[in-house]
């Protein structure tokens, strides 16, 4: 038995996506891990490369700003304000299905969409001021 | 106390007496995001420009420094423990999950470290 454990498992750690039926809650489940881990990975970096090239002086920010003021820098900073709503959205949606709340069948498949369009419409609402501004 | 399964070796051994203070701060960071995180965004939408003149007007200023500052400091706390629960539950070999725990580790404190000194520098820096 000690042998056994030795060497790791074919079974998977975790539910695989590739075995549930896909359903709502699922989806912004996934979604709230996908953003979350994005934005540690990605959006993080994006900061720290903000601070840094804003600290070094004008030269430095300059260059910060060539490439994040170019078209897939856009894509990059649009995305991660997506994430960031999207996260934010559905975290929200923890905090009330932390207390105990929100499990009736509907009503959590009701939250499980509406979480993600909230979260869009404030990232459509937040570049809509400023870039109409 | 089975010795079969999983489960069954650590069945009736009671709480571990460490995951609720994880799940505990992972939701105290998630409240200093969502409160830092929604000034960050209010902060874009009342600007100027994104120059570098008056993004550094801004951050000089000593409110905005301590609340960029802070957020810094709870984002990088919530990344770091998402990361490490997507790690527990991808990583299968102990060794690789132990290697990528420390390589976690250096990247937050080190960007985390990055991030609050150049706040810092132009915080307290000429304006």
């Amino acid at each position: 038995m000690a042998q056994a454990e030795l060497k790791p498992s074919n079974r998977p750690l975790s539910p695989h996506l590739s075995i549930w039926r896909w359903g709502p809650a699922m989806a912004v489940s996934i979604l709230h891990r996908v953003t979350g881990d994005g934005m540690a990975l990605v959006g993080l970096a994006v900061l720290v490369w903000w601070l840094g090239a804003l600290a070094g002086g004008a030269e430095s920010y300059a260059a910060f700003s060539a490439y994040a003021g170019a078209w897939y820098g856009r894509i990059v900073l649009v995305g991660l304000s997506w994430a960031f709503f999207t996260h934010m959205a559905s975290g929200l949606r923890h905090f009330v299905l932390d207390l105990g709340a929100g499990y009736e069948l509907d009503r959590n498949a009701m939250w499980s969409w509406l979480t993600p369009l909230c979260a869009l419409a404030a990232t459509v609402l937040f570049w809509a001021v400023i870039t109409l501004k | 106390m089975g010795n079969g399964t999983s489960i069954g070796r650590v069945r009736a051994l009671g709480s571990a007496h460490s995951g609720s203070h994880h799940w505990l701060l992972q939701r105290f960071t998630a409240v200093g995001n969502l409160l830092l995180g929604l000034f960050l965004a209010f902060s874009f939408t009342r600007m100027d420009d994104f120059g570098y003149a008056s993004m550094h007007r801004w951050l000089h200023s000593p409110l905005a420094a301590t609340l960029t500052g802070l957020f810094v400091i709870s984002s990088f706390w919530h990344a770091r423990l998402g990361l490490q629960v997507l790690l527990e539950d991808y990583v299968k070999s102990s060794g690789n999950k132990f290697a990528l725990f420390a390589l976690l580790n250096l990247l937050t404190f080190g960007g985390a470290g990055f991030a609050l000194l150049s706040i810092v520098r132009i915080a307290l820096g000429a304006a």
